[in-house]
């Protein structure tokens, strides 16, 4: 039976070293949706999706793709489970010593037998999808940034994945860009009946494309609700995050001992 | 803390941290071993790379052993004719390249323009997340990027040892015959009846085989442990040449022991 969520994650727990990062975290990701995962720099947003990928363990809790626990699969099972996901890089992490065209193929090359002539069908209608069929011929290290990433979101969907991840789709690009790579992600998901991931910290773009939205602050899910919800939220951290305020829960000085202290110390 | 005993521990911690490297590496030689049935599958991806390393670094190995080859011509000469044997210089020549300075000048050659190289592209490759997009996409970067440079590096190296004796002979040759004038037939048959095939070529290529291994594993897995960041995959390049340096050095100390006691 195919369950309602396609992710869920369960009093999970994860740090490095003596530092935790997450501390009984619960989330569900229901298939079809686009779900955003917010929060400020460092709070362990990229994280959850390296958990889900199972690149990286848990400390306590589980993460569970398509009714199977990630970090007791085998390393055939993460591979298998992994083909059921596309992940999109910050920067988009595109082969650099590979062309567009490559690029976008490599997964299908990998994966499958496929012939060549129905490799460049597939791969020319995935860059048509992005609006790049016309720079196939390029290499990677020719495109701007905004390209880039269209390039590498091709390759994310080269497979039709079922679940598409986005880590930081709209860092460092211009509006054009970020409303492109914003249509896209919405487009997509609905067009290839998947269920998006999207970790960012824009807030504008994600109240407008996404259909559930987790807070993460000080390693727990602070709060979560509909992008509507939210927005109407009086709740001190959604609030200072929402309106971008430099001073509140999330304090602007970074802990330290007392301003008079550290002068006369330092004498 | 007492200072002897803040000494002992940080001597310590560096021991214990050197060791866990080594071991790591160790792990990562065996991964490579696994995986590299997939490697081969992919076989142009290797022959793609003993381009890179191998026939990239041809120009510097024939310049470099063309002087080796000279340099020993006119010191071999100086030293032989107090002796009244000047037509041994085609041995010593010979002998000194394939037991000891092909294979030895080959890898500290190869360590400095090959395994930099190795080790930056890995770096860069993990501080642009190409590794981890690959590993998401379910395909191994042991398999598919490190596999395929390893057995690069271990099959271009002796080849490229080999090129480098020859050469430096060559070198060798010019010197002593047209210019010194020494015994042009002397030259050749002294070489051909004093070196011997399997104590002298194979050891020498015993010898570049296991310096290929040694360099290309280090390269790649200091690139692979490389912290993502510039000034991480900087000194992953300088560890990769000391490293690679001592650790040839080191062995061919060890391998002409046990060839020579043989």
């Amino acid at each position: 039976m195919t369950q309602k969520n396609i992710v869920e994650i369960e009093n999970l727990s994860f740090g490095y070293d003596n530092r935790m990062l997450h501390k009984d975290i619960n989330m569900v990701f229901p298939r079809g949706k686009v779900t955003a995962i917010m929060g400020g720099s460092g709070c362990g947003k990229t994280t959850i999706l390296r958990l889900i990928g199972g690149q990286i363990k848990p400390k306590a809790g589980q993460v569970s793709v398509d009714g199977k626990i990630v970090h007791k699969q085998d390393r055939q099972g993460i591979y298998e489970l992994r083909r059921k996901m596309g992940m999109l890089f910050q920067h988009g992490a595109l082969f650099t010593d590979l062309s567009v065209f490559d690029n976008v193929a490599f997964p299908i090359r990998e994966h499958t037998k496929l012939p060549e002539s129905m490799i460049r069908d597939l791969v020319l209608m995935k860059l048509n999808a992005v609006g790049l069929r016309g720079a196939h011929k390029l290499m990677s290290t020719e495109l701007s940034g905004g390209m880039a990433r269209r390039v590498a979101l091709a390759r994310a969907i080269a497979l039709d994945p079922d679940i598409i991840m986005y880590d930081e789709p709209f860092a460092g690009l211009d509006p054009i860009s970020m409303a492109v790579i914003c249509d896209l992600i919405r487009t997509l998901n609905d067009a290839l009946g998947a269920t998006s991931i999207i970790v960012t910290h824009d807030v504008e773009e994600a109240f407008s494309f996404a259909d559930y939205i987790y807070f993460i602050a000080d390693g727990i899910v602070a709060a979560e609700g509909t992008p509507k919800e939210l927005s109407k939220s009086r709740l001190p951290f959604v609030h200072q995050f929402v309106h971008g305020e430099k001073d509140g829960p999330v304090p602007f000085h970074y802990n330290a001992p007392s301003y008079k202290k550290d002068i006369y110390e330092s004498v | 803390m007492n200072p002897i005993f803040k000494i002992l521990s940080s001597l310590g911690n560096q021991v214990t941290s050197r060791i866990w490297r080594l071991g790591s590496a160790a792990r990562f030689f065996f991964l490579i071993l696994i995986y590299s049935g997939e490697s081969f599958r992919r076989i142009h991806l290797t022959i793609r790379e003993i381009y890179f390393t191998g026939v990239m670094s041809l120009i510097i190995i024939i310049v470099s052993a063309f002087f080796v080859g000279m340099v020993l011509g006119l010191q071999g000469y100086y030293t032989l004719q107090k002796y009244g044997s000047s037509e041994s210089i085609g041995v010593l020549v010979a002998l000194a390249l394939l037991r000891e300075l092909g294979p030895v000048v080959t890898a500290l050659l190869f360590a400095g323009r090959a395994g930099t190289a190795i080790t930056a592209e890995i770096g860069l490759m993990k501080a642009t997340e190409q590794l981890s997009a690959m590993e998401m996409m379910a395909v191994s970067p042991i398999a598919r990027i490190i596999g395929p440079r390893f057995w690069a590096g271990v099959i271009s190296m002796p080849i490229l040892a080999s090129i480098f004796s020859m050469v430096g002979v060559m070198g060798g040759y010019l010197v002593a015959v047209p210019i010194i004038g020494v015994d042009h037939g002397a030259f050749w048959s002294q070489m051909n009846v004093n070196v011997d095939f399997r104590f002298d070529v194979i050891n020498g290529l015993i010898k570049s085989v296991v310096f290929g291994v040694a360099c290309t594993i280090i390269a790649l897995y200091e690139g692979f442990d490389a912290p993502p960041t510039a000034e991480g995959v900087s000194r992953a390049t300088t560890r990769t040449v000391v490293t690679s340096s001592l650790t040839v050095l080191g062995l061919d100390f060890i391998l002409t022991s046990f060839m020579i006691a043989h």
